[in-house]
């Protein structure tokens, strides 16, 4: 669309194109990603207040103290803010047109996904081991939904990464591919920026509470 | 309930055949009724093939303009439901007293009063709303379709996803007895052990889906896809309560996922979110789901301001008085209604510091939309009234909701609240509000761009009928109720003792019965103007002499809404077009991209059921079945790359030829 077609040409002023845009494809695609994560950002909104009110309910149970273990949770935050800087490098290779570094660093960035998951899952299996189960109390039901749906994004995050790595696979990088793993990307980091909340907020705080 | 053996449990979990109500005529009554007449819509379809039709042209489509038609039929057939339920209670209430037990049980009563609720916000009202918003936004921006096509479909499906499996709980099992926001500790499973408030919860996540979803779209669209010219200053009222109206959906509809999911996981995991013991707190559910509830009532109100806004200036044939305000009024009432939830219980002892807080941002709210009312005011002052249906319906409108705004600053008042909570005052005000505000707006909205969507007008004499059994029998059903609110008579009681109430009862059952007349009256209209379509035929697509574009197009108009783009320089841009010379283009036409069908949203939608089958249920094997299913098909539907094709010129000149045809017959009649 150009200037000229808004503009009057003497006389009856132009009510439409002639020379027809087409929308890009896509065009929309972006800010409606932003827009669903922030929508995604008011759910962990939700589960940090939540955690905010009943995260020093202990009804006589295990407290923070008791239960955490800061260096472990220092080695899976690593795990996590190591993925987002492999999968930035996944985005400067899908820039520069190399598909076969793009998927290397892709397979990375999902490694390191992986081995937060189950950095994860240990923690929550030795704490239920340990009796402090989401059934004990207040905190601890606010505590392992907050972590936990912060787990279940990042599983979901895996599967999205193994989808696009095999369609990037089969079309190459075209534009649709190209939306995709930006996407992708506008997710992972955002996991990132909840994983720090969580890291600060529940452990670190938890920890001096 | 009994229970199924441990081999029967694995298959059909808590499903047994005592979860049929075959005990309860009502509801054997309600499912012969409703299985006959499906069992004829069904005969019927199959009868006259259209079920090929149905699945091509409707069920699939990703044309904004066919959803948005979708959405209203949903909408209107849930609102024959959700009303049985409400002059059901009407009844009840107005026959039981003096010992008396009335007709139903508490055990199906409370159902009632919930499924109610729960219809009418969730089913009735929203559907409604969005297939309004869906069918005339991207119309009004001047686009071909909204900016996430297939997206829009999907949400479509899982709304009525969400209706279905309420609609199921009539018949397999049970309904929530919890009133229509499921408060705990009356919904956790202790005192709530039954399917009904699992119905509510899956109910509501499947549908909040779509409207999630249909809520970014609409914010997509309206951001990116306005024509070339169409400044946000220059966007017509309606597009931008929409706007307004799908921001405070995408930040308000994640709270109620996650207050939902919270209660969700207590009741199925047995976490201590909101139970009296183990340190949780019943009382942040109730804040937390009025952080969703009370933005949702702005969520259905400002999208009709903009159609009143619409219709005013239409039907006065004057520019609207203070567009500036209108908007600026929209954005503040956006804002402050996230600023207002805890006036839903003032009671519940937050002090009074913060109860004084709410209800000055309460009563605050009064004055933008008070500025919207002298603003509909004065666009009628000085113009030349038509009183057509809309306009009908607006002036009803301005009357009742005045009244029903300022009962709602009574009780904004937290002293006064006090007295009034939960009485039946407060039942009359949000009545008088959302059937005064947004009812009568839907009504009015269904009347002004019926014309638009199917090419006729709607008939005048029988929308005149509905509207008058609706608006009296509103003012009957109603304003009883503040009486009887001030008298002290709390909500939702099924039985009375005092005799002297009976009278009141009464009259707001003859208001109930009037308003069953209205319904009818309008669906006689929808009957009567198809039959008598030929003689209410609209050929100039533009039937009201309307203001904004999308009344520069056919009625209905083509698959890709213009055949070129529109560049808009003012306000009411087709007002504009109309009086500086515009001449419709009819060479030139070059091939257009849309958007290709697709019946991925139906499979997502019907596995979504599925899956809330199987956790209402308890039958566990469905559930994980379905869900792998979901997650499937939407990885497969992303494999699939080729979403659009090209309309070709050639059929465009057909198209816009015939239409050429239409209007030059339209000058010589």
């Amino acid at each position: 669309m150009s200037d000229a077609a808004l503009t009057t040409t003497q006389g009856a002023p132009r009510f439409y194109l002639a020379d027809e845009h087409e929308h890009e494809e896509g065009g929309s695609t972006a800010l409606g990603f932003w827009i669903y994560l922030m929508s995604d950002c008011l759910i962990f909104a939700i589960l940090f207040a939540t955690f905010g009110v009943l995260g020093g309910s202990y009804a006589a149970g295990p407290s923070p103290k008791d239960l955490f273990d800061l260096p472990l949770v220092a080695l899976n935050t690593s795990m996590l803010l190591l993925s987002s800087i492999t999968y930035g490098f996944a985005m400067l290779a899908m820039q520069r047109g190399r598909t076969g570094q793009l998927q290397a660093w892709l397979a990375v960035t999902g490694l390191f996904g992986l081995a937060f998951l189950s950095i994860e899952l240990y923690e929550f299996a030795h704490m239920i081991h340990e009796g402090a189960t989401p059934q004990r109390s207040a905190f601890l039901s606010s505590f392992f939904t907050l972590v936990g749906t912060h787990g279940l994004h990042v599983t979901f995050g895996l599967i999205w990464l193994v989808t696009l790595m095999v369609q990037v696979k089969r079309r190459g990088l075209i534009a649709a591919n190209q939306r995709r793993l930006a996407c992708l990307s506008m997710f992972w980091h955002f996991l990132d920026v909840i994983w720090i909340g969580v890291f600060t907020f529940v452990y670190l705080m938890g920890m001096l509470r | 309930m009994s229970d199924n053996a441990p081999v029967l449990h694995a298959v059909f979990g808590r499903l047994t055949l005592d979860s049929l109500p075959l005990n309860e005529p009502i509801v054997v009554g309600t499912f012969i009724v409703v299985a006959l007449g499906g069992l004829a819509v069904f005969g019927a379809i199959t009868y006259f093939k259209l079920w090929g039709y149905l699945w091509r042209e409707w069920f699939t489509s990703v044309d904004h303009k066919k959803i948005g038609i979708m959405y209203m039929v949903l909408g209107i057939i849930m609102l024959l439901r959700g009303f049985a339920d409400a002059i059901m209670m009407r009844l009840q209430q107005s026959i039981a007293f003096g010992g008396s037990q009335g007709y139903l049980d508490s055990h199906h009563y409370d159902q009632i009063f919930t499924a109610h609720g729960v219809i009418m916000i969730f089913f009735v009202a929203m559907p409604l709303v969005t297939g309004l918003m869906n069918l005339i936004v991207p119309l009004q921006i001047g686009a071909r379709d909204v900016s996430f096509p297939f997206l829009n479909n999907f949400s479509f499906w899982m709304t009525a996803a969400g209706a279905v499996i309420v609609m199921m709980s009539l018949f397999i099992g049970e309904f929530a007895r919890t009133g229509w926001l499921a408060y705990p500790p009356l919904s956790n499973i202790g005192y709530s052990p039954d399917v009904g408030v699992d119905y509510y919860i899956w109910a509501l996540q499947v549908a909040g889906v779509g409207t999630l979803l249909s809520g970014v779209n609409l914010i997509c669209t309206i951001v990116k896809m306005r024509a070339p010219g169409m400044t946000m200053m220059k966007m017509p009222v309606f597009t931008w309560t929409a706007l307004c109206t799908n921001v405070l959906i995408v930040a308000a509809f994640p709270v109620l996922t996650a207050v939902l999911a919270l209660l969700t996981l207590d009741r199925y995991v047995g976490t201590n979110f909101f139970t009296n013991d183990f340190g949780g707190n019943p009382m942040m559910y109730v804040n937390l789901i009025w952080i969703w509830g009370h933005p949702e009532v702005y969520i259905l109100i400002l999208p009709v301001f903009g159609i009143f806004s619409e219709v005013t200036a239409t039907f006065s044939r004057k520019r609207l008085f203070g567009y500036t305000s209108m908007v600026y009024a929209t954005v503040v009432i956006t804002v402050l209604s996230y600023l207002v939830w805890l006036h839903h219980f003032f009671t519940m002892g937050s002090g009074a510091s913060v109860n004084s807080f709410f209800g000055i941002t309460t009563m605050i709210i009064s004055i933008p939309t008070g500025a919207k009312m002298f603003n509909w005011l004065f666009t009628m002052y000085r113009g030349r009234i038509r009183f057509e249906l809309p306009m009908m319906w607006t002036m009803a409108f301005m009357l009742t909701f005045v009244i029903g705004g300022m009962t709602g600053v009574l009780l904004a008042v937290p002293p006064a609240d006090f007295v009034l909570h939960n009485s039946l005052f407060l039942i009359a005000h949000f009545h008088n509000v959302i059937i005064g505000g947004v009812l009568f707006g839907l009504f009015a909205g269904i009347n002004y761009w019926f014309p638009k969507a199917f090419g006729f007008k709607l008939d005048p004499f029988w929308g005149k009928l509905s509207f008058w059994f609706w608006v009296v029998g509103f003012y009957f059903a109603f304003m009883p109720l503040y009486v009887l609110g001030l008298m002290g008579v709390t909500r939702r009681l099924r039985v009375f003792d005092d005799p002297a109430l009976q009278i009141w009862f009464v009259i707001a059952a003859f208001g109930a019965v009037l308003i069953a007349f209205g319904i009818l009256f309008f669906l006689i209209q929808l009957a009567v103007s198809i039959r008598r379509r030929e003689s209410l035929r609209d050929t100039t697509g533009d039937p009201w002499d309307g203001r904004t574009l999308e009344w520069a197009t056919s009625s209905p108009p083509p698959d890709y809404n213009f055949a070129f783009t529109p560049v808009v320089y003012d306000n009411d841009a087709w007002w504009d077009m109309k009086h500086r010379g515009y001449t419709r283009p009819q060479t030139g036409f070059k091939p257009i991209l849309m958007p290709r069908n697709t019946g991925t949203g139906v499979i997502l939608a019907g596995l979504s059921i599925a899956l809330a089958f199987g956790l209402i249920w308890y039958i566990w094997w469905l559930a994980a079945v379905s869900f792998v299913g979901l997650l499937a098909v939407a990885i497969g539907h992303t494999f699939n790359y080729a979403r659009d094709f090209r309309i070709p010129a050639e059929a465009i000149l057909a198209t816009e030829t015939a239409r050429t045809r239409l209007l030059a017959a339209e000058v010589t009649k």
